[in-house]
């Protein structure tokens, strides 16, 4: 017979052994379903995990593009992350990511066609200012009326989602598109673009900003009293009102953090590789980030690391998807396998597997 | 510089080993690796659906000579150029991307792949050599629609469910209800704006808040089946069409007639012109003559007289005998579009942003 033994405290090691784990049995478990789709597993595997990094066609190309496609999901995720410890659950990233973008396009393209250094910069501040204020709505009520943060952040995505659409039909339209929905291309606008600063390498300001972030956050977590506040919060929320930490202070830094940086990540994306603002300009980076959140145990040199995984899970499924007539949805399956084998050998970092029966205390 | 170097360099390292130094004729290719880059889900039973089968009418048409690679549920922005460029770096020779939102990443990736053809469905940028653009006159099948719809409508009302306020959506929706008000003076139509391609939950509501306001003829001009499935719950009371594809599971009602996209004519021509180096950049605009779009068979849900009279309109659009826009037609605002006998010219078209005279309500911006 099997069972569960709860550990007196979380295994350090099956802490960081789990995320690696989880990948082997996704390759597994992906593998037998490449199979029973007809195609063999071991070149499908290889297409995700090895092609994007060493493959000589791609690789030149593939592995910059890792950067690019890892920079805003580690941005997003190192500041949900900060909130995740505190218990403070801001699911809304993807709005907030939204708004950065709609507001700082707004402010380049109300001074277009001006060209000087320092649009660039204005840019930046009003992105993460719309982030901010994005996750302002639900942190103030919540801190005001007590509402449930999970529920409001998640629903201003749709909100924020309707007036992206309205942006690029209205107000930031191309008036020299012909009527078609979508804002002038930032990415081609040398004041409004975030290029790629050193050629080959997909190294933008929003990539070099995540690696920054990540260090800050580090740095937060060990050395700084806000930072032994928010773990403190998270784990024992009354010892942390007794040592003087305000819930409702935190619930406005966490979530103004978490949307501050969300926005950023969103101006970035707009002004570099996404280009414009369009109906279609989230791709669910929000949403993913809070898998690379956990994935990478809400520890910011994990989410780097797990970031940069999420983000090769997308290219290779890519390369697998067009090169071996893998239909998008299995990309889709696999990925989601990799969260489901998280959560389940999570179990192991706070219980024990037992064999044998229980003798019966008398 | 270096990445461009780079990429270059590693095309031409893709295009030598696929092609091999078999280059048969002058410019002619011996075998093309064509690439599709879809937005949707093969399976959206709509758009993609048609696209996907042209690429297998390629396939089918050319056997081994032609090798053909796809990936769906491609979004529409960043994602897209780098599929773009992985396709490109694998040796693609020809690759055509289907959705209006790869305009942009379609004209950046061919910038650094001159060598490499790129083709954008339903665009208006070929800012290179080796882009070319095509769409399909679907106005032509819109005309056809609205006579059905004009002359089937017993409340007198019919609904669109329109994607987005695009030339190539506002011109169906003129020819639709310019082509229903002439059989039917009294007609009116409703407009909902899905602002979605493909959202099978949205257009369902959209269908519903039409069938509300006493709608019994619905057109659409998003992708999925939803509209007709919402329309097969009323018994009959309501009818709609096929739209890009078939839908021929909804017949003979609710769906009475459809608009299918019919491409494999196209990607058959353009790839046939790079395997006989004939291809040249174009701007291409097919419609119900040249085989682009067809008309669904129209089922005996519509009286007999009903559809001898829309199929003649399809015969003489196809016999070029007949536009779906000649005068006299006035803007909305009742100022003067076009003259009596005039026909719109395709400039006039293509950036139409505007509702015919009798059409309610503003276009959305």
């Amino acid at each position: 017979m099997v069972r569960l033994e709860k550990r007196p405290s979380p295994s350090a090691f099956w802490l960081w052994a789990t995320p690696v784990l989880a990948v082997i049995l996704t390759m597994i478990a992906g593998g037998i379903m490449f199979a029973i789709l007809g195609k063999n597993p071991f070149e499908a595997i290889r297409t995700i995990f090895w092609d994007p990094l060493f493959n000589e066609q791609f690789a030149s190309y593939s592995r910059p593009q890792l950067l690019v496609k890892a920079g805003p999901l580690i941005l997003i995720a190192v500041g949900l992350s900060l909130g995740f410890r505190a218990g403070i659950w801001n699911i809304g990233a993807e709005g907030q990511y939204i708004m950065g973008a709609i507001f700082g396009a707004a402010v380049g393209l109300a001074l277009y066609p001006i060209e000087t250094r320092w649009v660039f910069p204005m840019m930046v501040a009003a992105g993460i200012f719309g982030g901010w204020l994005w996750a302002m709505i639900p942190a103030i009520l919540k801190t005001r009326f007590n509402t449930n943060e999970i529920l409001v952040s998640l629903l201003l995505v749709y909100v924020a989602q309707n007036i992206l659409a309205s942006m690029s039909i209205g107000l930031l339209r191309n008036p020299e598109g012909g009527g078609f929905p979508g804002s002038r291309n930032l990415s081609q606008i040398p004041a409004m673009a975030n290029p790629e600063l050193i050629p080959g390498t997909g190294l933008h300001w929003g990539v070099i900003l995540a690696f920054v972030v990540v260090i800050a956050a580090y740095i937060l977590l060990q050395r700084h009293i806000l930072g032994y506040h928010i773990k403190l919060a998270g784990q024992a929320p009354k010892a942390a009102r007794f040592a003087g930490v305000s819930p409702n202070r935190l619930v406005l830094l966490c979530m103004g953090l978490s949307g501050a940086l969300a926005g950023m990540a969103g101006l970035f994306e707009v002004t570099g590789p996404s280009g414009q603002i369009s109906i279609d300009f989230n791709v669910g980076y929000g949403f993913t980030a809070i898998i690379v959140a956990f994935l990478g145990r809400l520890n910011p040199i994990g989410i780097l690391l797990a970031g940069l995984l999420m983000a090769l899970t997308y290219i290779g499924g890519e390369l697998a998807s067009f090169m071996l007539g893998l239909p998008a949805a299995a990309i889709q399956a696999f990925q989601g396998m990799l969260l489901f084998f998280l959560l389940a050998v999570d179990l192991l970092t706070n219980f024990r597997i037992r064999f044998g029966t229980i003798k019966e205390a008398r | 510089m270096q990445r461009r170097t780079i990429l270059k360099g590693g095309a031409a390292l893709g295009f030598a080993s696929m092609v091999g130094g078999k280059v048969a004729f002058a410019q002619g290719l011996e075998k093309v690796k064509a690439g599709f880059v879809y937005v949707g889900p093969i399976g959206d039973g709509g758009w993609t659906f048609q696209h996907h089968e042209g690429a297998l009418a390629v396939q089918e048409a050319f056997g081994d000579k032609v090798e053909i690679v796809w990936q769906e549920n491609v979004p529409e922005g960043a994602d897209a150029e780098r599929v773009l460029t992985q396709m490109a770096l694998s040796g693609c020779n020809i690759i055509f991307t289907t959705s209006f939102g790869f305009m942009d990443p379609t004209n950046a990736v061919a910038a650094k792949f001159p060598d490499i053809k790129f083709e954008h469905a339903t665009g208006y940028k070929r800012e290179h050599p080796n882009v070319s653009t095509y769409n399909a006159r679907f106005y032509e099948g819109r005309a056809v629609q609205g006579h059905i719809a004009g002359k089937m409508t017993k409340s007198n009302k019919i609904g669109y469910i329109a994607s987005f306020p695009i030339p190539e959506v506002i011109m169906g929706i003129n020819s639709y209800y310019l082509h229903a008000k002439k059989v039917n003076p009294d007609v009116e139509l409703s407009i909902v704006w899905a602002f979605t391609w493909f959202d099978p939950a949205k257009e369902a509501d959209s269908a519903k808040a039409l069938i509300d306001q006493g709608v019994d003829v619905i057109a659409s001009h998003t992708d999925s089946t939803a509209p007709l499935a919402e329309a097969a719950k009323t018994n009959g009371a309501v009818i709609g069409f096929g739209q890009a594809s078939d839908m021929a599971d909804y017949k003979p009602s609710p769906r009475v007639s459809s608009i299918i996209d019919n491409w494999a004519p196209y990607y058959v021509k353009r790839v046939g012109e790079l395997l006989d180096g004939t291809y040249a950049q174009v701007d291409s605009w097919a419609g119900i003559p040249e085989g682009e779009v067809e008309i669904g068979e129209i089922t005996d849900a519509v009286p007999a007289d009903v559809k001898a009279e829309a199929e003649a309109m399809r015969d003489a659009i196809a016999a070029r005998t007949y536009h779906p826009f000649t005068g006299p037609i006035n803007k909305q605002d009742g100022t003067p579009w076009l003259a009596e006998g005039v026909t719109a010219p395709d400039g006039d078209l293509l950036g139409m942003m505007f509702y015919v005279e009798g059409i309610t309500g503003d276009i959305p911006s």
